[in-house]
């Protein structure tokens, strides 16, 4: 026996804070795949540290969407019942973690625009998820900080390195537009001064990206085409295979409480 | 996690030291004084708190691996952050302890690299797999609870640096042994299914957890130097006794069956607890337990595999030198 999946009413805010709360989350399991993994102890704490932040986002994020869903939903439900065509976040934070460099530069991505988009909503016209970005903010700020120095020392630290950290850019960097997009759902929400217009993001992201990157002797790809699907739940194949092993009890035992 | 006392002392490498010296560093030994890192003390009295101490170091790195088989798997969001927080606090522990080590004379990497090479010895109960989620519940409920046990004294052993990480460890090791117990309550409180789970780990747990506190006093050969130096202030068997006297009513609390049908409360009040299968415990620490192998591969690999970054890093920091000093040069 297992346990079905819930069915969400997917209203425009609801589905905003999904997204939002599934990047967090995959991002951070993610990274808690290294735990007791990783080069240096050091940095098992460190990815620990942003592991945790992650998902302590992800939980806000959840119980905010259940209580605007306002069914019998929590944090719980909306992590580990729902399935991969349910879950809305971007095609990057599921990327396995590959070497080091991979994961440092997925991280980096995300946590330049993250910290770009939690500054911006922290000014939402939505208290609660103002104050969700405030906390999140100050997460991210470091998340940026511990990355591009690690972009820095990869790039600029020996061939292999660079080599490694360059690959893992170049492999990534399909995925980073898909942090700009805008759904059609999400127009009233910016409009009302609820939710972030992420597309205006866009210019700020590259500018510190390019940055870094050229602190780093590493190239940004001239490629532009980009990969999309995860905002509507069109997923690479990693996705099923992480969430099989995150809902592993709460869909094999209907109904436990752990 | 936890300190095992695996090694004997090496109390025979002394007597070329001066006797006065040594007479002195006794005195304040028997004064309850603190042994600071530039103190004189013994050499052997160094080579016995080194070993020890990697030897803690080691097992809160390697004691990562079991509970971390479970991070990606933990059943609820609540649960999957407290566990990787318990973790993090871990490995926090084998830096804190390594740190206390190189106060010593040894750096980490020496350290590590005896770890990795098969020549230093971490707790044995880190062998053992992590089958089910109630194996999380029982590690932090038993394993931690073991370690208080055995680090609570080792708050005022008389090396400095290494009490003063224990107390800090120790705050920690309480918090993650009443985490351990309540995801125990939770699941013994749950359906069937979930308490036999609960029960089912607590028998494949108990007997190493009891093989934790080291060989039994008849046949364990460092105590002597290691209680007359204040590293050790109970015996091995002494500290078990006390664990399986704070622990029975535990599990009778949970309603489960510590699994030893021959255990009897006795006139004073102690919980007499049946033969320990010693052979098993020589076996694990010779490297025959079930996860040996997989431990030392887990931890060669991250090793291994990381090599690049730690080279990286070291790179970057000496051209970033190199270009300060040029800076400062014109
Ligand atoms: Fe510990
Ligand atoms: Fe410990
Ligand atoms: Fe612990």
């Amino acid at each position: 026996m297992a346990t079905p999946s819930i069915k969400i009413s997917e209203t425009p805010l609801v589905l905003h804070v999904l997204r939002r709360a599934d990047d967090a989350l995959i991002l951070g399991h993610r990274l808690s795949e290294w735990c007791g993994h990783a080069p240096m102890l050091e940095e098992d704490m460190a990815l620990t540290n942003m592991a945790l932040d992650l998902i302590g986002q992800a939980r806000e994020l959840y119980s905010y969407a259940a209580r605007i869903e306002g069914k019998d939903n929590d944090e719980d439900k909306l992590a580990y019942l729902r399935d991969e065509r349910q879950y809305r976040n971007l095609l990057l934070v599921e990327q396995p973690n590959g070497d080091f460099a991979r994961t440092i530069v997925r991280q980096f991505f995300y946590s330049v625009f993250a910290d770009l988009y939690w500054r911006a909503m922290m000014r939402s016209g939505d208290a609660t998820l103002a104050a969700i970005a405030a906390k999140s903010e100050k997460e991210s700020a470091y998340h940026v900080r511990h990355s591009s120095e690690w972009i820095v020392r990869l790039g600029d630290g020996t061939e292999e390195s660079h080599a490694r950290a360059q690959a893992a850019i170049e492999y990534l960097w399909a995925f980073t537009g898909e942090m700009f997009e805008v759904g059609d759902d999400e127009r009233g929400l910016i409009d009302a001064g609820i939710a972030v217009d992420a597309g205006k993001l866009r210019a700020q992201w590259l500018k510190i990206v390019s940055g870094i990157a050229a602190e780093a002797t590493l190239t940004l790809p001239s490629n532009d085409w980009m990969q999309k699907g995860g905002r509507a739940g069109r997923h690479s194949e990693h996705l099923g295979h992480l969430l099989s092993e995150l809902q592993m009890l709460q869909r094999s035992f209907p109904g436990a409480t752990w | 996690m936890y300190t095992q006392a695996l090694n004997t002392s090496d109390g025979e490498d002394r007597g070329v030291e001066d006797a006065a010296q040594a007479a002195r560093f006794q005195a304040r030994i028997d004064a309850e004084e603190r042994i600071e890192p530039n103190d004189w003390m013994p050499a052997a009295y160094r080579k016995t708190l080194l070993r020890q101490i990697s030897q803690h170091a080691h097992s809160e790195v390697v004691g990562m691996l079991p509970e971390g088989n479970w991070i990606t798997r933990a059943p609820t969001l609540r649960r999957k952050v407290a566990l990787l927080a318990k973790i993090q606090d871990e490995c926090g522990h084998g830096l804190y302890l390594y740190s206390a080590a190189e106060t010593l004379g040894s750096s980490r990497e020496e350290m590590v690299d005896a770890l990795l090479a098969g020549k230093a010895k971490y707790s044995s109960i880190f062998n053992y797999p992590t089958l089910t989620w109630a194996d999380i519940g029982t590690i932090g409920w038993l394993v931690d609870g073991a370690a208080i046990m055995n680090q609570i004294p080792l708050c005022r052993c008389s090396y400095g640096p290494y009490a003063r990480a224990m107390i800090r460890v120790c705050k920690e090791e309480s918090f993650h042994q009443r985490q351990g117990y309540e995801i125990m309550l939770t699941l013994c409180r749950g359906s069937a299914e979930q308490k036999a789970m609960a029960q089912d780990a607590l028998d494949r747990w108990w007997w190493p957890v009891l093989m934790m506190f080291g060989p039994p006093d008849q046949v364990s050969q460092h105590s002597d130097t290691s209680t007359k130096w204040k590293i050790k202030r109970f015996s091995n068997d002494e500290l078990r006794q006390k664990f399986v006297d704070a622990t029975v009513p535990q599990a009778q609390f949970l309603g489960l069956t510590v699994p030893d049908p021959g255990m009897k409360q006795d006139a004073e009040g102690h919980w007499r607890y049946s033969e320990i299968d010693w052979d098993e415990f020589k076996q694990v620490l010779a490297g025959n337990g079930p996860c040996n192998r997989d431990r030392m591969a887990a931890r060669r690999k991250a090793h291994d595999d990381g090599a690049w970054v730690r080279e990286a890093a070291a790179a970057y920091a000496e051209k970033r030198q190199a270009r300060q000093h040029a800076q400062a040069a014109e």
